[in-house]
């Protein structure tokens, strides 16, 4: 005899979606929730995999005044949950020329002069379904650490419900994310090694072998491409690819 | 300056809400001067401290709202040091501020400041100014 | 035991002199402090509106941290943090039905019931060491060296944070006399810059700037020395837009009173962060040869 499927058998409990009422199995987590409730994703849901930060969440339980956050596809459902999905906020993101850009904290200010309207209320890192410390992160940018910013910042996965619950209006996911890129291109050491294998591929390490998969039939494609060999799940640290072409 | 007076501005809901923001009462006010007197930034001021004072004892807080003085404000505090009625003036000045503020009315839009001022200006002068301007 | 310190975000950027100079003369004058482990912006204005409470999360927030890091004393550089923090300070321990209302809403900290001491350094200066002892620790007097000292409002107004009477303040010129300098009486040494209002209404900031200049040019002052970075930003950075637009302000170097006391000591010039000054500022030093290489 097959097994029907877990949601099938597991318990229905009701939950508020935009404060309508369904019944659903308690198993699933909120997405799947919403999915069998009926309704069918467009945006607001994308790698299902707690990563993409499409899919921020708020949700309050009976009895309690305070507000929740989850990623939908990582929060599992709990009876009497009222919720709605936060997919997007319509934060402020400046742009700027990465290339002639100072990397220092006046110049992150000079983009988005409302960093200085943060009054410490603390409701961004209450929020973060990354436990990101948001308020601190700010703080480091004010002060011009983005060395600190950067590192306080970096689990962020630009859902932005930080944004949604600013008193001061900020939009600290996409500061973070331009710290993170000053950081990254013009303030971290540089390593030797990426410099040269940049330097190698842009030499025309892998020109020839490029052309030879542009002459490929789509078969000769697919046939290569499965038989590819990949990196076991948790693989153990040293592993080595049995070949080093293409390396 | 034409001004109305009556008993229904005197009791207006705007200069009791000057009043419970600030925590101050104008009333007691002598309009002896010594505010505006001591006042730094009296230069650009169509009024000054003593006249919003006694306007206020009016009830005539929409009259002083219409005015540039509320926003020339520093906070400097050198008229609350030396008020002999004892009234934060400053305070009663920000409670001024906060009626359109608190409307969501902006004073000074952060944007609106040249990106080349908000990089060279110390974060303490930003982060007051937008404390004061904005909503 | 370890002294608390809270830096302010502008002495980590545009006034790092002020820190720098700051820190080297403590350590040089035997004080042991401690930057705050975790800290935020301290608003730089307290709240004046009776019913706000939000805009005091801030800096009792920093008190908080204060307090959690064992501290019993904490001492600031920058004016406006000075002011914020002491104010807040007072709120807590004397305001109890905004201090429950504060705390409850901080449910993710500890309570807090102004607990800590807040001080400015130049205050600390004198209650812990004394001028007398300043004075005996002077390795280069500032002989000869005419400095207008410029209070500025924070330190203080209101009264019940002023680190002395708001109507005669001496400490300033004592500090710069132990210093070996001569202090300049000029009547504009507490008036304000304008504050932040140089960000929204320029014109009326630079009249109010130059006033204090020109009365501290008429002094005929070598420089003038404060301890706030806005009044820095106004009264030295913004000096030739003031100049441009106002008679009778002469040009007139700037200096942290950190910056003075690091000279006084006899330490070396990179803990002055003159890069952060005005040319002015470092041609005055050179022609009085006031610096120091380090060996």
């Amino acid at each position: 005899m097959s097994q029907a499927p877990e949601s099938l058998t597991a318990k229905l409990i009701p939950i508020y979606i935009m404060g309508k009422r369904y019944e659903v199995p308690e198993t699933l987590t909120i997405m799947k929730a919403i999915e069998h409730a009926g309704y069918k994703f467009i945006r607001g849901c994308g790698c299902r995999g707690g990563i993409c930060g499409a899919c921020g969440t708020v949700y309050r339980r009976p009895g309690d005044y305070r507000i929740h956050v989850g990623l939908a596809c990582q929060t599992v459902v709990e009876p009497e949950m009222v919720l709605t999905q936060i997919p997007f906020y319509p934060a402020n993101r400046a742009s700027y020329d990465y290339a002639t850009m100072e990397a220092v904290g006046a110049a992150v200010g000079a983009l988005y002069p409302e960093l200085f309207r943060c009054v410490a209320c603390n409701a961004c890192t209450k929020v973060c379904p990354m436990d990101v410390e948001v308020m601190d992160y700010i703080a480091a940018v004010k002060r011009g650490d983005l060395a600190e910013a950067m590192r306080l910042s970096f689990d962020c996965i630009q859902c932005g419900l930080c944004a949604s619950r600013c008193m001061g209006e900020l939009p600290q996911y996409h500061i973070a994310q331009l710290v993170r890129r000053l950081y990254g291109g013009k303030l971290a050491p540089a390593t030797d090694h990426v410099d040269a294998m940049v330097k190698k591929i842009a030499d025309g390490y892998y020109q020839q072998k490029i052309d030879e998969l542009k002459k490929m039939s789509v078969d000769e494609l697919k046939k290569l491409y499965t038989a590819r060999e990949q990196e076991p799940h948790q693989a153990p640290e040293l592993w080595k690819a049995k070949s080093a072409e293409g390396l | 300056m034409a001004i109305k007076v009556s008993v229904k501005t005197v009791r207006g809901p705007l200069a009791a809400k000057v009043k419970e923001v600030s925590g101050q009462d104008p009333n007691v006010c002598f309009q002896c001067g010594l505010c505006a007197g001591s006042c730094p930034m009296t230069g650009e001021m169509e009024i000054f401290t003593r006249k919003v004072m006694h306007l206020l004892q009016l009830g005539l807080a929409d009259v002083v709202i219409a005015q540039k003085m509320a926003y020339l404000c520093a906070s400097c505090h050198t008229c609350q040091v030396r008020c002999p009625r004892g009234i934060d003036i400053p305070a009663v000045v920000e409670a001024l501020r906060l009626l359109t503020l608190r409307h969501g009315e902006n004073y000074l839009a952060p944007e609106s400041i040249p990106a080349e001022r908000v990089r060279e200006m110390p974060q303490a002068a930003m982060v007051a100014g937008l404390r004061k301007f904005t909503a | 035991m370890k002294i608390g310190y809270y830096p302010g975000c502008t002495l980590k950027s545009r006034a790092k002199n002020l820190e720098d100079s700051a820190l080297a003369s403590l350590a040089a004058l035997g004080f042991e402090v401690e930057e705050l482990p975790r800290w935020n912006c301290c608003g730089a204005v307290f709240s004046l509106a009776n019913d706000d409470l939000i805009h005091h999360l801030a800096p009792v927030r920093d008190l908080i941290r204060a307090k959690d890091a064992g501290h019993e004393r904490l001492i600031t550089l920058c004016s406006m943090c000075y002011n914020t923090l002491a104010r807040a300070n007072l709120l807590m321990k004397h305001d109890e039905e905004k201090r429950k209302t504060l705390n409850l809403f901080m449910e993710e900290e500890s309570d807090y019931f102004g607990e800590v001491e807040v001080l400015h350094v130049l205050d600390f200066l004198r209650r812990e060491l004394g001028w007398e002892k300043l004075r005996a620790a002077v390795k280069r007097p500032l002989e000869g060296l005419r400095v207008a000292p410029y209070y500025g409002c924070t330190l203080l107004r209101p009264r019940e944070v002023a680190i002395e009477s708001p109507d005669l303040p001496v400490m300033f010129a004592d500090f710069l006399r132990a210093l070996g300098a001569t202090p300049v009486e000029f009547p504009e040494a507490t008036a304000c810059c304008s504050s932040y209002q140089i960000i929204a209404n320029e014109s009326a900031a630079l009249e109010a700037s130059a006033k204090i200049l020109r009365a501290a040019t008429a002094s005929s002052a070598d420089a003038l020395a404060m301890s706030c970075p806005v009044c820095e930003y106004n009264l030295g950075r913004r000096q030739g837009d003031v100049r441009s637009k106002h008679e009778g302000v002469g040009e007139l170097p700037t200096f942290y009173f950190t910056q003075l006391l690091a000279i006084a000591l006899g330490l070396p010039q990179e803990t002055l962060g003159l890069k952060w000054n005005e040319a002015s500022s470092l041609e005055l030093l050179k022609k009085k040869s006031y610096l120091t290489v380090s060996a």
